[in-house]
């Protein structure tokens, strides 16, 4: 239990001459929560992308539970895995995106139990229980036979984060879940977040909102321009900033 | 006025029993035709689709270039082609093979094109969510995009499948027995051209009318039907 | 040679078929129900009918009541009338889009309905059918092969002639087929481009 569940080694990311990541490494114990904050365009979402093979990272190498994340080693060279393999090792992940992208022709039970269903081969019957469990954890239980067009934002996004939780994932991937909703609906997601935090999860989590981070992290990675200018818990990087990027960006963002 | 319609109309019944079985055989010649070369031309259009959309520079140019040309190019001249033109090279078709193969070539290059963005209308962040739930591109592609794909395109195969049942009448220019050479030929015989080619050309609005108004139908089904979430 | 005629056609046809689409469009805004239930059949019948039976019907049958027609005017009335057809669905479902609150505007303004038309109505609804009108435009192109089943001295024809002058079948009908898509393919590229601008502009 002593091994980091997640580990991030020298990451490089380049999309085309375009270089957005320049050498990341990070670790996360098992039940941690790492926020990772910074201005547009600095790699934040690219960075939790690569975390879980979305992007395929141009260099450097990713590890879960200490194994190796979205390769193979074969002798001294690595080669990428194929899209079975993948896969398969994505489904120990759990996403959450910033546009929810739950799936129109399904209703909300579907869409949460479809992934167990198809995926890790359950039969209708559990899946449809999990998703049940998974939805009522999220207080969405009323929704179940609801399509999502029918879901305000903050529903939506509230039945996306029961689909991740169903994969009962070993870590979970949040990037900006709220920044597309409209202000009154953020309250409802940042509360299952916070509660999910309090079980005990781990979470990485791509945001915008310095308060809830400084709330539910116990650590923050300021990122700009690729690289990681400073980390550490919230009472340091939040209240008592060192470097003069993060100063600014603090100030900017008002807080 | 009345007398002259129903002189008309007395033509029909005199000659029923002649026209009627041959009418009808050749109906029956029609309708296999769109049927076969329909098939031909989804199946086609579906593997000129994904190629289109594949990830070899080579096969995406080789379908983007196919079905340029089969969109350019007159059903005509592709069934005169492969009717009389192979035929120094060794490769003798029938009439009715011709016809099939010419019209699915023909069809395959638009339905390529309605299949394509049928499939492609579907927002790329659905793919992305079903990856990242551990699907595979096949299970996205079975469980996510197709169930959704399906119903955009419908409409646009609908029609067509008019438009093959139409052309078909085209095939009667390479002999094939089909409804308008039936009816030209009998035309001809009978030095009635008038009677056979309104009697041809009703049969043909029977058989397509009730297809459109079907197509219209499901096109407003669609359009009253779910909105997509987009998400951003 | 035969390109000429082809080239001809299609845009004598092209024509006809606009005005009488447009006409047809404009008469059906009238809303005069008889009216518009007949035209509502022409465009029904002429949709769900083969091009060429049509030409048939004109070229061969008109004949027994005492007209006769030559090949290449029978054609031009053929394609145009279908085009017509066609084209008044087009005219219509792009005189539809254009908002009936701008045409309350212009009357707010003072326009009369003819000067609505005129400045306001037409002037978009062109930006709109532009694309459906340039794909009318390579069906027509293909289409007018079929006239050659009529003895129009197009395309096709000629080529049928020179197969049987020179029993080079294969190679004949391949340059036909690339005559008629160096004709097209431009006009392809084209409808593209207006495609594309057309959702810039929207």
């Amino acid at each position: 239990m002593s091994n980091p569940l997640l580990q991030v080694e020298g990451l490089h990311k380049n999309f085309g001459a375009l270089k957005v990541l320049k050498g990341i490494n990070m670790t996360m114990h098992r039940g941690h929560k790492t926020a990772i904050i910074g201005p547009s365009g600095c790699g934040k979402s690219t960075m939790l992308r690569c975390i879980n093979y979305m992007e395929v990272p141009t260099e450097g190498h990713i590890y879960l539970d200490g194994e190796l994340f979205g390769e193979r080693k074969i002798n001294d060279s690595y080669k990428i895995m194929s899209d079975k393999e993948l896969a398969a090792q994505r489904a120990h992940i759990g996403m959450v995106f910033q546009g929810f992208y739950l799936w129109p022709h399904l209703n909300a039970r579907d869409n949460v139990a479809i992934g167990p269903m198809r995926v890790k081969d359950l039969s209708r019957a559990n899946a449809t229980e999990l998703a049940e469990a998974m939805l009522d954890k999220v207080h969405m239980s009323h929704k179940f036979e609801e399509y999502p067009e029918r879901l305000s934002g903050g529903q939506q996004q509230r039945v996306a984060i029961a689909r991740a939780l169903a994969q009962q994932p070993k870590l979970m991937l949040f990037d900006e879940p709220t920044s597309a909703l409209d202000p009154e609906l953020i309250g409802e997601v940042l509360n299952v977040i916070q509660e999910l935090a309090e079980e005990g999860r781990s979470m990485v989590l791509v945001t915008h909102e310095i308060n809830f981070a400084r709330e539910v992290a116990d650590h923050v990675i300021f990122l700009h321009d690729g690289v990681i200018v400073e980390q550490g818990p919230p009472s340091e990087v939040l209240d008592n900033p060192q470097h003069e990027r993060l100063i600014s960006f603090l100030r900017q963002i008002g807080s | 006025m009345i007398d002259n319609i129903r002189d008309f109309l007395q033509v029909y019944v005199e000659n029923w029993s002649n026209w009627g079985p041959q009418i009808y055989a050749a109906v029956g010649v029609t309708i296999q035709l769109t049927v076969a070369s329909f098939s031909m031309a989804i199946v086609l259009g579906l593997l000129l689709a994904l190629g289109k959309m594949s990830r070899f520079p080579l096969l995406r140019a080789f379908c983007v270039a196919y079905v340029e040309v089969a969109r350019g190019i007159p059903v005509l001249a592709i069934l005169f082609l492969l009717y009389f033109g192979l035929v120094p090279l060794g490769i003798v078709f029938d009439a009715f093979t011709a016809s099939v193969i010419g019209l699915g070539l023909s069809a395959a290059g638009y339905i390529a094109e309605v299949l394509r963005a049928g499939i492609q209308a579907i927002h790329k962040g659905q793919r992305e969510a079903a990856l990242a739930v551990g699907m595979t591109p096949m299970m996205t592609f079975r469980y996510i995009i197709l169930p959704q794909a399906f119903r955009i395109i419908l409409p646009p195969l609908l029609n067509m499948l008019i438009i093959l049942l139409k052309d078909t009448s085209i095939c009667s220019l390479i002999s094939t027995e089909e409804l308008m050479l039936r009816a030209k030929d009998l035309a001809m015989m009978s030095f009635l051209p008038m009677h056979l080619f309104l009697l041809a050309g009703v049969i043909y609005f029977l058989l397509a009318w009730p297809l459109s108004i079907a197509t219209r139908h499901l096109e407003k089904v669609m359009q009253r039907g779910r909105r997509q979430t987009f998400g951003i | 040679m035969g390109a000429v005629t082809t080239i001809g056609i299609t845009l004598a046809s092209f024509s006809g078929a606009i005005i009488l689409g447009l006409a047809l469009a404009l008469i059906r805004l009238l809303g005069l129900r008889l009216i518009n239930v007949l035209i509502s059949g022409y465009v029904e019948i002429l949709r769900n009918t083969p091009v060429l039976a049509q030409l048939f019907i004109i070229y061969f049958s008109l004949p027994s009541l005492g007209i006769m027609i030559d090949p290449v005017p029978a054609a031009i009335i053929g394609l145009s009338l279908n085009g017509g057809a066609v084209l008044s669905e087009v005219f219509r479902s792009g005189l539809n889009a254009i908002h009936h609150g701008q045409r309350e505007a212009a009357l707010a303004v003072g326009m009369t309905p003819w000067m609505n038309l005129r400045y306001i109505i037409l002037p978009q609804t062109w930006r709109i059918t532009l694309p459906p009108l340039g794909n009318y435009a390579i069906a027509l192109l293909k289409d007018t092969a079929v006239v050659s089943a009529i003895a129009a001295p197009e395309i096709m024809f000629w080529a049928r002639n020179l197969v049987t002058s020179t029993f080079q079948t294969t190679f004949v009908y391949i340059l036909a087929a690339i005559l008629y898509f160096c004709l097209s393919f431009p006009l392809a590229r084209l409808v593209e481009r207006f495609e594309r601008r057309q959702s810039a502009w929207l």
